[in-house]
């Protein structure tokens, strides 16, 4: 079985072509990347918006309540509903994107929301204390407070869509899908362990990406006092400062070797 | 100077949180509203900066009407500080002190110099400016806080239980230097706190509320513990208010007797009994021992009682009374600026001077209100 995994892995002939390696990799980043995009163009804005002004909470569980339609039914149902609709391609396209959507857009609301209604109340009324506006507010303290739900709202999407991004060759769409639906009905297992395996190890690079990504986007002040500012990871242990408020602030200055005068 | 002139506050449902309010903070002087909880003394100072919009009345700061200002302007000009500081967790130190600058579209350099001075202002140590909120204690974002609300210079400062949130300690060290810096400063401050003892050390006047939102009586602190308007205020400034109100009254000519000390370190001349004071090299008391106890030798740190508080030589007649009743000896402990030992004061002594002082009277009320304290008589 490894063998035979390794020699369809190291077989030219599926590293060129239509039905290669690479190309059925960016179908499936395509399909993959469409549907989260516009996942994220309708869940970020009304995620943000329910947050921010706490009207529509309902939308979130309906959303949620969406998630629990079989996957694979909808697909063909749409797929024969809108399939007269469109032409070429688009007649496939729209259906797999459709139902990835509704994969992907209840994680990205619940996280969008969650994140803006749990930024601290009191941060909230001093940023409209000072004279900020409502958009200010969004902008510049609750979407940055809200990053790290919002981005495991993102990360719980991605990997969502990517896995079930397979069943796009179920339509007769691309993508690593193909490989496993092809190698199943030809008996060929080969080529259906290296399909899936490709869509776990796409998954699992998105996922690493995308953590990279949230460490880089996220201020330093949410993740907790465990992480060293300014030389980020350079000082380990670098716990909050002691409650101690000893007049002029000197119990935590002089006294605290991190700080460097 | 923000006058509120007849303002009331109905929330929808019919609850009615402030009630015909009309009073004066004066230019550069710090209003205390005090009250239980429910008396609508938060309320009050939302309305200021119209985070909460009054149902009827008006509010004018230096005559101009706050309810035909833009929002965001009028509340860009007004320092606003609340009770958990609520800081910006993702941005640092610098950056949130830095924010109504930013907002008022002040150019880089002078936002962060400006940040800096803040900081240091505020007594906190310059290191911490690139430090996140959550890696500081209570009482030091609670300092930060403060300097936010700075930032821009604002003539006008709100602050609800900006030191409720933190331990006694800190709290006391924060309300000091609150009035260290009101004397640099000189704002106008409108503070909100349930704590009397707060108000009485903090305000300049007092403005007492009671639940309904109607105002009880605003005076000096000093008059507002002698001649409490009603049964509510005077349940309200409490029982010790006599004893509270000798803070207000300077220590006169207490006759200071010479206190033998001794330097640590050193042995005790005498084995006889009766208390000792211990003195460190700069003559600053540390403590008493008692000589017939630790015996013949040398009087070391773990000896002393510290149970005496010690009293400035011009400080308030509460100071003094306090040392004098604190110390094991009887005999209270002054000191001068210097914190240097000048002599020792027993009680009855204390009690005599305060005998010969008079208690505010109403023609002491400051001038601003009119040589009267104004006292609301609605429904009381």
């Amino acid at each position: 079985m490894i063998n035979s995994l390794l020699q369809w892995f190291t077989d030219p002939t599926n590293w060129a072509g239509a039905d290669g390696i690479p190309h059925r990799l960016l179908q499936h980043l395509w399909y993959s990347l469409l549907a989260v995009v516009v996942a994220m163009v309708i869940a970020l804005p009304l995620g943000l918006w329910i947050g921010h002004s706490g009207r529509g909470r309902w939308l979130v569980s309906t959303a949620n309540s969406l998630r629990a339609v079989p996957t694979l039914g909808l697909l063909f149902a749409v797929s024969l509903w809108v399939g007269p609709i469109f032409r070429g391609d688009l007649a496939f396209l729209v259906p797999a994107v459709f139902v990835l959507l509704l994969l992907a857009v209840p994680p990205l609301l619940a996280g969008t929301y969650a994140g803006v209604e749990a930024v601290d109340p009191a941060a909230r009324d001093a940023a409209r204390g000072v004279g900020m506006t409502g958009w200010q507010v969004l902008r510049q303290v609750e979407l940055p407070c809200a990053l790290p739900l919002v981005m495991s709202g993102v990360r719980t999407a991605v990997l969502q869509v990517v896995a079930t991004t397979t069943i796009a060759a179920l339509i007769g769409l691309g993508g690593l899908g193909r490989y496993l639906i092809d190698g199943i009905a030809l008996s060929d297992y080969a080529r259906a362990a290296g399909g899936a395996l490709l869509v776990g190890l796409l998954a699992i690079l998105l996922e690493g990406l995308l953590a990279l990504l949230q460490r880089r986007l996220v201020s330093p002040g949410l993740t907790g006092g465990n992480r060293a500012v300014g030389g980020r990871g350079k000082d380990s242990g670098n716990a909050p400062v002691e409650a101690t408020d000893s007049s002029a602030g000197d119990a935590t200055g002089s006294h605290d070797p991190r700080v460097r005068a | 100077m923000i006058r509120f002139d007849g303002v009331t506050k109905e929330f929808p449902g019919g609850t009615v949180a402030v009630d015909d309010l009309s009073l004066t903070a004066p230019t550069g002087k710090i209003t205390v509203l005090v009250g239980p909880s429910g008396c609508g003394k938060t309320t009050s100072l939302r309305m200021v900066n119209r985070m909460i919009e009054p149902t009827r009345g008006s509010i004018a700061l230096d005559g101009q009407d706050t309810g035909r200002m833009k929002q965001a302007e009028l509340r860009r000009g007004i320092g606003y500080v609340i009770q958990h500081a609520g800081l910006f967790p993702h941005r640092t130190v610098l950056d949130n002190i830095g924010t109504v600058p930013r907002l008022l579209g002040w150019d880089k350099k002078k936002i962060r110099d400006r940040s800096r001075e803040l900081l240091e202002t505020v007594g906190l140590d310059p290191a911490l400016g690139d430090r996140y909120p959550t890696q500081l204690s209570g009482g030091q974002q609670q300092r930060v806080g403060v300097a936010r609300a700075l930032a821009a210079d604002p003539p006008v400062m709100l602050m609800d239980e900006p030191f409720s949130a933190v331990d006694p300690i800190v709290r006391e060290q924060l309300q000091d230097e609150f009035l260290r810096l009101q004397d640099e400063l000189g704002k106008t401050i409108v503070f909100v706190t349930h704590d009397i003892d707060e108000a009485i050390k903090l305000g300049d006047q007092v403005a007492v509320l009671r639940v309904g939102g109607t105002l009880a009586q605003i005076a000096e602190p000093a008059y507002l513990l002698a001649h409490p308007a009603d049964d509510f205020v005077a349940d309200f400034v409490g029982r010790d208010r006599g004893y509270r109100a000798l803070q207000f009254q300077p220590a006169p000519r207490l006759p200071l007797r010479s206190e033998r000390s001794i330097v640590i370190g050193e042995r005790p001349e005498t084995t006889g009994s009766g208390w000792l004071l211990v003195v460190d090299d700069e003559r600053h008391p540390l403590g008493w021992v008692e000589p017939a106890r630790i015996g013949p030798r040398a009087v070391e740190d773990a000896d002393l009682h510290r149970g005496g508080t010690i009293a400035a030589a011009g400080g308030s007649l509460r100071s003094a009374l306090d040392a004098a009743l604190s110390s094991p000896s009887r005999r209270g402990v002054i000191v001068d600026e210097s914190g240097e030992l000048v002599g020792t004061v027993l009680a009855h002594e204390v009690l005599n001077a305060i005998e010969e002082t008079d208690r505010p009277e109403r023609d002491e009320v400051d001038p601003v209100h009119g040589g009267a304290v104004s006292v609301a008589d609605d429904g009381s």
